[in-house]
């Protein structure tokens, strides 16, 4: 055997050909990572591409010139504000509905028992299973007679009724892993239920709580096609929707609708992050008992 | 747990009951009304049509194909994410640096609005700007630019690709967690037994791990069904419902097409609930629901 050539056999079992191993596991943890990031890279270099760059043959990795004012073109676009402002309060109304009334549910059927608890938790189950799409038609029909297409409303309730089974597992596991004691004591002391809730149990669900309000928002905050389906006039959509405009026949903004993209993209990723370990347990709920 | 009395529980559980009724269960009976009506082309309710909206929808010269769509988009989507998805988490829960960063970056494509990501894959997969022809024409993979959203023989695929990119995420963080919730010292039992890696996989982690692979797989199921982003963006320019499922048939029907039938497209929506419905059921049975053990 000649120096110099590989020697890693099978025997080679010491702290170097492990610390090798780690090494290489590194590099395919960079590679998964890299690719389900890619196509974002992408979204941001186009972002700060000319419109004309974007489509351009050959393509090129990098932008050939720099443009950061699109983000202020678009920040400073009236369209794009009013769509910003649309699914701001889309997203923040549907999660203080969804907090609102996922709370004493989840108290009441963690807490307590009671005739038809059973079924109410089956009905959660069975709505969590119904994304709004295969309903749409029904929605459409049911706002249309109520007078409410075009309106925040509409699409606040709905958003809020489709994530309240998320936001009421969550909770419903928390307030089941509370001790009795704690309760028992707090009851002793001559508190109502309410007062219970209020002052004991809702400070011990707080990590459950953030996990509710920001898996809302951001369904909320995602959610296309009820959004399309209601939302007619251009100033009333959500980002979601209006953002389509930037790129149609007639006009071909591919930078704008990148900046855009990113600016609706990076905050709800970061949020994500923050209720990665809950997510799980949220979405496979009443699987998990 | 205490007792309480039916109607104090019905006072607190009235806000979640009157959402859900509400915008969840009354939809579900007004898509049922409109699947028995007549419609004008404006949207108008004209009258009873009795069943003849179930008909027209069966009797579509298009079902066909719609149905074949979305069986294939559907088993494949699911089945390459399952698999994929179980390849990777399984080398997610391995200890190595910068791991943290990893599920990070896995988290981004669900984390993002499934509108956003379409979009942006309508421009990758372009014919003549698009990277992915670029990467492959620069790699020689390929010798011509492929039209991957126009070429009927690509689009399906190139969709099927995104489902899979963006049912992931979820996929793996499911399967991460049923893999740590399979006990260290079980399988260290099973080494000091003896049973080597591939062995102590097919007969210890894999059948520990089939809850996880039911619920993944029906969950999934039902999110790749219900999935409208992903084919009415990156099939949108192309006419009629060669490459459309259920859902965005059912959707073009009533908005979209040219015949802008609401009566049709509420039956098509029954169907659809239908099918979910059974899904549902499946599902609940897999995780063995039972009122006494909801807790």
């Amino acid at each position: 055997m000649t120096t110099g050539a590989a020697q890693a056999g099978p025997a080679a079992y010491g702290p170097s050909s492990r610390r090798r191993k780690r090494a290489l596991m590194g590099l395919g943890g960079a590679l998964v990572a890299f690719a389900f990031l890619a196509p974002y890279l992408v979204m941001v270099l186009d972002s700060l591409r000319t419109s004309s760059d974007v489509k351009s043959t050959p393509p090129s990795i990098l932008p050939r010139v720099w443009q950061w004012d699109t983000y202020a073109q678009v920040l400073g676009d009236e369209r794009f504000l009013n769509w910003l402002k649309t699914s701001l309060i889309v997203a923040s109304g549907s999660t203080v509905i969804v907090v609102l009334v996922a709370i004493p549910a989840a108290f009441m059927t963690a807490r307590h028992r009671f005739p038809g608890r059973g079924l109410f938790l089956l009905l959660v189950l069975v709505t969590q299973m119904f994304a709004p799409t295969a309903l749409v038609v029904g929605l459409y029909r049911q706002f249309f007679e109520l007078n409410m297409v075009n309106t925040y409303g509409a699409l606040i309730i709905t958003n809020a009724a489709f994530n309240l089974a998320f936001a009421i597992w969550i909770l419903h596991g928390f307030f089941a892993s509370i001790p009795l004691e704690v309760e028992e004591a707090a009851a002793l002391d001559g508190a109502t239920r309410f007062q219970v809730l209020r002052r004991v149990m809702l400070p011990l669900t707080l990590p459950g709580l953030v996990t509710a309000t920001i898996f809302t928002f951001i369904a909320a905050w995602n959610e296309y096609v009820v959004a399309l389906t209601l939302m007619i006039d251009d100033d009333r959509k959500p980002l979601t929707v209006g953002m389509r405009a930037y790129v149609t026949g007639y006009e071909q903004h591919w930078d704008q609708l990148f900046a855009a993209s990113v600016i609706a993209v990076v905050p709800v990723v970061i949020l994500f992050a923050v209720i990665e370990k809950h997510l799980v347990g949220g979405l496979t709920a009443g699987s998990v008992k | 747990m205490g007792s309480v009395h039916p109607l104090v529980a019905l006072l607190w559980l009235a806000p979640a009951l009157l959402l859900i009724l509400g915008v969840v269960l009354y939809p579900a009976i007004k898509l049922f009304d409109a699947s028995r009506s007549e419609f004008s082309i404006t949207g108008l309710r004209r009258g009873d049509a009795g069943w003849e909206n179930y008909a027209k929808v069966l009797d579509h010269p298009s079902l066909g194909t719609v149905l074949v769509n979305t069986l294939i988009w559907v088993v494949a989507v699911v089945a390459v994410t399952i698999v994929l998805g179980l390849a990777l988490a399984q080398f997610l829960v391995k200890q190595f640096p910068g791991r943290r960063y990893v599920r990070w970056a896995v988290i981004v494509p669900w984390a993002a609005s499934l509108i956003i990501t379409s979009q942006l894959f309508v421009l990758l997969y372009d014919y003549n700007y698009g990277i992915v022809n670029h990467l492959l024409l620069g790699a020689g993979v390929i010798d011509a630019p492929i039209d991957f959203l126009g070429d009927d023989s690509w689009t399906m695929f190139s969709m099927v690709v995104v489902g899979v990119f963006v049912s992931l995420p979820f996929t793996i963080f499911v399967f991460i967690a049923g893999l740590n919730a399979i006990p260290d010292d079980v399988l260290e039992a099973a080494t000091v037994d003896g049973a080597r890696p591939r062995q102590r996989y097919r007969s210890i982690v894999l059948p520990l791990l089939r809850p996880a692979l039911m619920i993944a797989t029906v969950l999934n199921v039902i999110y790749v069904f219900n999935s409208f982003p992903i084919i009415y963006t990156l099939n949108d320019r192309n006419p009629g419902y060669l490459h459309d499922t259920t859902i965005t048939f059912m959707y073009k029907l009533a908005f979209k097409s040219q015949e802008k039938d609401v009566g049709m497209s509420a039956a098509a929506g029954i169907f659809n609930v239908l099918l979910i419905l059974a899904v549902v059921l499946i599902y609940l049975k897999i995780i063995n629901w039972r009122e006494e053990t909801s807790r």
